[in-house]
């Protein structure tokens, strides 16, 4: 194990180690830290210059407010209603190319799956003109279904990659088996391969969750009003109405921030399993 | 028909699974960049009708100061965003221990990354905030006046990249964590027996070993780099004076803001952007490539 175990050094160094974990944790938490206390602070505070001491009383009004006075409930419900059809349509597309590019020994077999890793590394702003256009056209612009279209498109390059790459690794020999017997490709793909997809399937639906949830700029290009738009570019809309109300846009990040924070810290193991896939051989 | 598939089955299924995703993929990704490419010959506002201008849009950028001011500020974020290799291998080191609640500390630095960029972007804003931002207080009491980070020419491309720097090393954090995990005990113990320890140990027994978690590290760096927008648009808007624009917000200011439809004049900025990024895809792709046909 690198470094060398804590427990092997000298008690001093292990009570300077156990010391310094939460000194580092609360400085590296500095912004985060700032931003919750602020959301508790109520405005008079602020007004009174009062911005790091104790609250004068713990003013869970400003979440209150927050709801009362503006679109939250509604761009917090766009955003679920844009990104789970769009965890499900990316997850479903790329379970059956990655089925294909994993499991079929076809000639331009490597040219398709690099197609896709390279696209899923572009920049957006080469997509930009023409995927806005395109969904102008078809009169889905400024609709939950318009982003979700192109969201489910683009994810299905990254998700394609992760699930060829996990399909590769299963034994290949259950399905030569499987073949002998005579079963079709289609009942392979659902019988045999799909449930041992379930940790890959997993793994990517809170990963797509938390992009999805977190993406900013399709929002401003695709959306612009307040019945499609989703929690990130509301949250833009609602701090330049909120000139200077740190408090109501420290309680407004707070609650955009946290579905995904929830989804995080309930499916850790498969978030962290997801995004580090290719960082060991 | 039945028979027909019967008999070609492993044929077809390949192109049957793959069609849906393709078709997708090719629509929204593949002819678009075609489609950018050819768009930034035209003069048009998006609506009304295009007039071909040829390689105009190209020869005003190469003449439009803004254009240089992004083209640096995306070669200083690229710099600057490569910290977050090292720096999160340092915490990954730090964290690598076996003490009572490591687990938890472990999530709790990994959480800015799973904010959004706009949340990051607007607890920044209020951290490097003019007259009551801690920043600001910070550098009152070190220098005698504060600094308006955000609204400083010299310091805002900085202050933005700080931000993005945050939830970046959390990221290379989490993979160089995963890779310490699968470092090969017996080696360690067999170099610490030889006597290694340390800078020796890190850099000959225990990066080599890290070297598929420093690739993805780097690929992630580079490319978020480049892709860097949400910061820049919540925090400035590119401002003061447009100094903290980088390519990937001016073209979104060209194309699509108050500041003007010009559609052709944005791809053409996109293409460039385009083109640079080429310049890296092609390297990891390469990279890529010969790992897969190598196996």
């Amino acid at each position: 194990m690198f470094p060398r175990p804590i427990e092997q050094t000298s008690p001093a160094r292990q009570m300077l180690y156990k010391a310094a974990l939460p000194v580092a944790l609360v400085l590296w938490l500095l912004p985060l830290l700032g931003v919750a206390v602020t959301s508790f602070r109520p405005a008079s505070d602020l007004a009174q210059g009062n911005y790091f001491g104790m609250p004068s009383y713990f003013a869970i009004e400003n979440y209150a407010d927050v709801f009362r006075n503006t679109d939250m409930a509604q761009y917090i419900l766009n955003s679920f209603r844009l990104t789970i059809p769009v965890v499900i349509g990316a997850v479903a597309l790329s379970t059956m190319t990655g089925f294909a590019l994993g499991i079929y020994k076809f000639r331009s077999n490597l040219l398709v799956f690099f197609l896709f890793v390279a696209g899923n590394f572009v920049p957006f702003q080469i997509l930009m003109v023409p995927v806005r256009d395109l969904t102008y056209n078809m009169g889905l612009i400024n609709t939950t279904t318009g982003l979700a279209l192109f969201h489910i498109a683009f994810q299905t390059g990254f998700c394609t990659l992760f699930m060829r790459n996990f399909i590769k690794a299963l034994p290949f020999e259950l399905i030569e088996a499987a073949r002998v017997e005579g079963v079709t490709e289609l009942r392979i793909f659902w019988y045999i391969v799909l449930p041992l997809m379930r940790p890959a399937i997993a793994a990517l639906s809170v990963l797509i969750f938390t992009f999805i949830w977190n993406d900013y700029f399709w929002a401003t290009v695709l959306t612009t009003s307040r019945e499609a738009q989703p929690v990130t570019a509301g949250l833009n809309s609602l701090n330049g109405q909120w000139v200077a109300a740190w408090h109501l846009v420290s309680a407004g990040s707070i609650i955009a921030a946290m579905p995904p924070v929830i989804m995080f810290f309930l499916m850790q193991r498969h978030f962290i399993a997801g995004l580090t896939l290719g960082a060991v051989k | 028909m039945t028979a027909y598939w019967k008999a070609n089955q492993r044929r077809l299924a390949p192109l049957l699974f793959l069609a849906p995703g393709m078709l997708m993929f090719a629509i929204y990704v593949i002819i678009p960049i075609a489609q950018s490419m050819w768009i930034s010959f035209y003069d048009w506002d998006g609506l009304g009708e295009r007039v071909w201008i040829g390689t105009a849009n190209y020869v005003e950028l190469a003449d439009d100061d803004s254009f240089y001011t992004s083209l640096k500020n995306n070669v200083i974020w690229l710099a600057l965003y490569l910290l977050a290799v090292p720096a999160g291998l340092l915490i990954a080191i730090f964290l690598n221990q076996n003490v009572r609640g490591i687990r938890l500390y472990k999530s709790l630095f990994f959480f800015p990354f799973v904010i959004s960029q706009v949340v990051v972007g607007l607890m920044f804003a209020w951290f490097y905030a003019p007259n009551f931002g801690l920043f600001y207080k910070l550098t009152e009491i070190l220098f005698g006046s504060g600094t308006a980070v955000l609204a400083d020419e010299r310091f805002v491309t900085y202050g933005i990249i700080v931000a993005g720097l945050w939830p970046q090393i959390a990221y290379v954090m989490i993979l160089y964590l995963t890779g310490l995990n699968n470092v090969a005990p017996d080696q360690v113990e067999a170099a610490r027996l030889d006597g290694a320890k340390g800078w020796r140990m890190l850099w000959y027994v225990i990066l080599p070993q890290l070297r598929p978690a420093t690739f993805i590290a780097v690929v992630v760096t580079v490319i978020g780099a480049l892709r860097s927008f949400d910061l820049v648009s919540i925090m400035t808007s590119g401002g003061p004076y447009g100094t903290s624009r980088v390519l990937s917000y001016y073209m979104y200011e060209q194309a699509l803001s108050e500041y003007g439809y010009r559609m052709g004049y944005g791809a053409a900025i996109a293409v460039v952007l385009f083109g640079i990024m080429m310049i890296f895809i092609s390297g990891f792709i390469w990279k890529m490539w010969r790992d897969e046909t190598e196996r």
